[in-house]
This record gives C-alpha cells, sequence and structure tokens, in this order.
C-alpha cells in the first residue's frame, strides 16, 4: 500500500509525519535539529530516500544536511555558498545601494532525475547548484548578472530566493521567484536569464508595471502541463499560460488576494489552492477563520474550504512553502501554520483534520508519495 | 592540548561533548585553534566564522581566563594557561532571542 511523508520545516527544528494510503493515522517523529530554523526539508523525485534539509542559525549560520534513508539518519554537507565573483549591491529597504551578503538557504529543490544534483534558493538572492549531493555549491550567476540586480529590494522576509520550478519536459527550463524582484526563467540550464513579469501590477514600487521589482510570493505548477503557472503575488493570485511570458490576474471572488501559498492538485491542472491573508500589515487569516479557497477552474471562481478548520477566533498565517499536495489517486493536500498545526486533507481540500497541533511556527511542508 | 567549550548547539552538530580537547601545532591563537576544531569536526566550518569571510559570527563571543578576547586579532597569541591547556578557551553564543 502507498505511503505519504510530510516533511515539515518549523522555527525549531524538523519534524516527518508518515501515514498509510488513508492518511488518518499519523506517526510523528521530531524533532530533527531541535532548536534551529528548518527553512526547508524536501525529497528528491529520483530516490525518495534521499532528502536535504537547510538548517539554519542567526548564531551559527547556514548548515545543509542531507539524509539517505528517508529521515532516519542525517549528515551535514557543504555549507559555502560564496557568490560568483564581486556580488556589488542590490536596492536596500530605503532605496540605498546594499552590499550582496550570504544569509541562508530558503529552498532547496532536488533534481527530477538524479539525486547528487540539487539546486538552493538563498538569501541575499542567488540561486546554487550541486553536483555532488551538497558538497559543493555553484552559483548559477547568469541570473544574478542579468543586469537588474542593482533594482531588486528585499521583502520583510529578507531578499530571498523562494521558488525553483524544474521543468519536467525540458531539463534546460527553469523558473525561479525572488522576493523582491519577481520571476525569472532560463531556457538554458541556467546560463542566462529574463524577467517574466509581463503583466503583473505592483502599486508599492514607483513603477507598477515594470520589468522587475515585483514581489513574487510563491508560483506553482502541476507537472502535466509545465507551459502552465499559478502566482500568489504579495496582492493579487496570477495565472500565466505562456511559461511566464505573460500573466492575468485571477483573484475573482477571493476575500482578499494577498497570500503566500499556491498549490495545484496532483492530477486535476485546473484545480488551485490558495490560503487567502487579511492584508500585508495583518498576517493572519480574515475575520478569524482559516479557510483554504479552491478553484476548480483555474482560477476566479473560488469556493472557501472549512470543513474540520478553525471558524472563529483563528489568526494564523501560511507561510509561501508551507503547502504540498501528494499524487495519491485522491489527491491529499496539506498546509502548516504559524501557529504550529499541520492540517492534511485526504480528499482534494473537501475536509481537513490536524495531524499536529503544537509544533513549533511552520515555514515549510513538503509530501513525498511512496509506493 | 587546548581545551575548547563549545555552546550545546554546536556540540550536538559536531557530536561532541561538553568540551573538546585538540592538538593545535605551532602558535596558539584563535586562528590556529579554530582551523584545527574545523579539520577535526568538518560539520562545525561556518559555525563559529563565516564560511566565505572568515569573520567571527557576530552573535559568539570568544571568552578565556575571564577576558572577552573577541576583538583581539585572530592571529594573536591566547593567553598561556589556554596554551598549556589549564584554562579552556569558551566558545559563547549570545543570551538573545528565543
Amino acid at each position: 500500500m502507498s505511503t505519504v511523508r510530510v516533511l515539515v520545516g518549523t522555527r525549531k527544528g524538523a519534524f516527518v509525519l508518515t501515514a498509510d494510503g488513508k492518511r488518518d493515522k499519523w506517526e510523528v517523529s521530531g524533532p530533527h535539529f531541535a532548536g534551529w530554523e528548518m527553512y526547508h526539508v524536501k525529497g528528491s523525485p529520483a530516490d525518495p530516500n534521499r532528502l536535504y534539509a537547510s538548517q539554519s542559525s542567526g548564531w551559527f549560520g547556514q548548515i545543509i544536511q542531507r539524509s539517505s534513508d528517508g529521515g532516519e539518519t542525517w549528515e551535514p554537507v557543504g555549507n559555502k555558498f560564496a557568490y560568483d565573483g564581486v556580488p556589488g549591491t542590490h536596492q536596500w529597504y530605503d532605496g540605498t545601494a546594499h552590499p550582496w551578503e550570504f544569509k541562508r538557504v530558503w529552498h532547496l529543490e532536488p533534481s527530477l532525475t538524479d539525486p547528487d544534483t540539487v539546486y538552493a534558493g538563498i538569501e541575499d538572492a542567488a540561486l546554487f547548484r550541486s553536483t555532488d549531493g551538497g558538497q559543493n555549491w555553484q552559483e548559477l550567476s547568469g541570473l544574478r548578472q542579468h543586469g537588474s540586480g542593482p533594482h531588486w529590494q528585499p521583502g520583510a522576509g529578507g531578499m530571498c530566493l523562494h521558488t525553483i520550478i524544474l521543468d519536467p519536459s525540458d531539463p534546460q527550463r527553469i523558473f525561479i521567484a525572488i522576493s523582491a524582484a519577481g520571476a525569472f526563467r532560463t531556457d538554458d540550464g541556467g546560463e542566462t536569464w529574463r524577467p517574466i513579469n509581463r503583466g503583473l501590477y505592483s502599486k508599492y514600487i514607483p513603477d507598477p508595471t515594470a520589468e522587475v521589482g515585483h514581489c513574487v510570493h510563491h508560483i506553482a505548477m502541476n507537472p502535466s502541463r509545465p507551459g502552465v503557472l499559478f502566482m500568489q503575488k504579495h496582492w493579487d493570485v496570477m495565472r500565466s499560460n505562456d511559461a511566464g511570458d505573460s500573466w492575468q490576474e485571477i483573484s475573482g471572488n477571493l476575500p482578499t488576494d494577498f497570500g503566500f501559498v499556491i498549490d495545484v492538485h496532483a492530477h486535476e491542472p485546473e484545480t488551485i489552492y490558495v490560503v487567502p491573508i487579511k492584508s500585508d500589515s495583518e498576517h493572519f487569516v480574515p475575520d478569524g477563520k482559516l479557510r483554504v479557497f479552491r478553484s476548480r477552474s483555474g482560477g476566479n471562481e473560488w469556493e472557501p474550504l472549512t470543513k474540520g478548520l478553525p471558524q472563529s477566533n483563528c489568526y494564523v498565517n501560511v507561510l509561501r512553502d508551507a503547502m504540498a499536495v501528494d499524487s495519491l489517486d485522491e489527491c491529499g493536500v496539506y498546509f502548516g501554520t504559524s501557529g504550529g498545526q499541520v492540517y492534511a486533507s485526504a480528499d482534494a481540500g473537501d475536509s481537513w483534520a490536524p495531524i499536529v497541533r503544537d509544533l513549533p511556527a511552520v515555514l515549510s511542508v513538503e509530501v513525498q508519495t511512496l509506493r | 592540548m587546548i581545551r575548547v567549550i563549545l555552546p550545546p548547539h554546536l556540540r550536538a552538530l559536531s557530536r561532541t561533548g561538553s568540551e573538546v580537547m585538540l592538538e593545535v601545532e605551532g602558535l596558539v591563537t584563535q586562528r590556529s585553534v579554530l582551523d584545527t576544531l574545523e579539520a577535526r569536526y568538518p560539520a562545525l566550518c561556518g559555525t563559529i566564522r563565516d564560511r566565505v569571510t572568515q569573520q567571527r559570527r557576530p552573535f559568539l563571543r570568544f571568552f578565556a581566563c575571564e577576558q572577552d578576547l573577541s576583538h583581539e586579532s585572530p592571529d594573536a597569541p591566547l593567553p598561556e594557561a589556554v596554551a598549556s591547556g589549564a584554562e579552556p578557551l569558551i566558545v559563547l553564543g549570545a543570551i538573545a532571542g528565543g
């Protein structure tokens, strides 16, 4: 029988949640790396026992951990993230020039085909790749040297490269997103990049339709339709049908179009999920109700999913990497909150139940479907 | 032997006990002690000194013999009591945050 393994990164350690295909009884393992900020934990699609984890601390810096047995044991691997050449400057919050400085790894994206190849999205924003299981890291500096780097600026969480999507139909194509620079795409394996932000409108930058400067919070793709992308921007939920060349707003009837997460059903590429957040100054769900909104029409028309979720006095946030879907026949959807709850739905969002209620604040949720 | 006391998180990361004993060749300085420590426990690379700049991490201090040595040159000799092993070099994390 299939099993699912949910990998949860929190402010104070990582947790591994496992269940069989029914997804109603869960075993909880952890905390792994207790006391450390675990920004992201993700498994290799090519070898599910190979996991990578980003472990960091304001005191002790960045560690990358690797497991070859599905998270039973871990070993620290390379943590040298040296920018290629002279890093130069980006904009600081006040618009002045600020030197590029490595702070942490936000996101680890293992290759679709090689367990030893993994990409890292870091703060200050840059993309790195390792081809030896995380021992050594090289920057794909064509991104940072695209020319617009001096105009990139940090969002409130820092100037992070937080989204990495590998195109399953074209190994040379990668999508990334940076807060607050926007989305970028390479079609030559990372040598050269171009911004893909046409159609985005951001009132908080001097030119709302600028080529770069947009605070993209997250992007999602269904692997069966790699040209269709869904984006949760700082404000606005967006869709692209041409691999990011242009974007259209699909916020429709959402109660607010601010938010962080967005994800796509594993088998229905027009079914998408968001968790609306009240505003950029009030980072919690509106009206004290934790609601996932689902669109079965690729956007614009959204329905609230509330069964099993708290509908009063709830004021949590759901961060950008804290939602994932499994690939079982009945698609499972998972998300974690700033209040330490991890919710699971085994019926594509129709109903929800907490797997755990009292973890540290959740930073990331990934899921592996093990057959 | 040089004695080094690490903060608890780094003990867990390097799988060491409360005190690490090191044989340091040549002059005993912050740099030579940390070089030896990192060579013996590679997991500690980047955790005490920045991985690229080799600067001490801002939330860490180096204490020994009731002195704060954090702002001494990394190539300055450590106190004789540290070099002889009578006193430990203490790597201390700032009491900050939660």
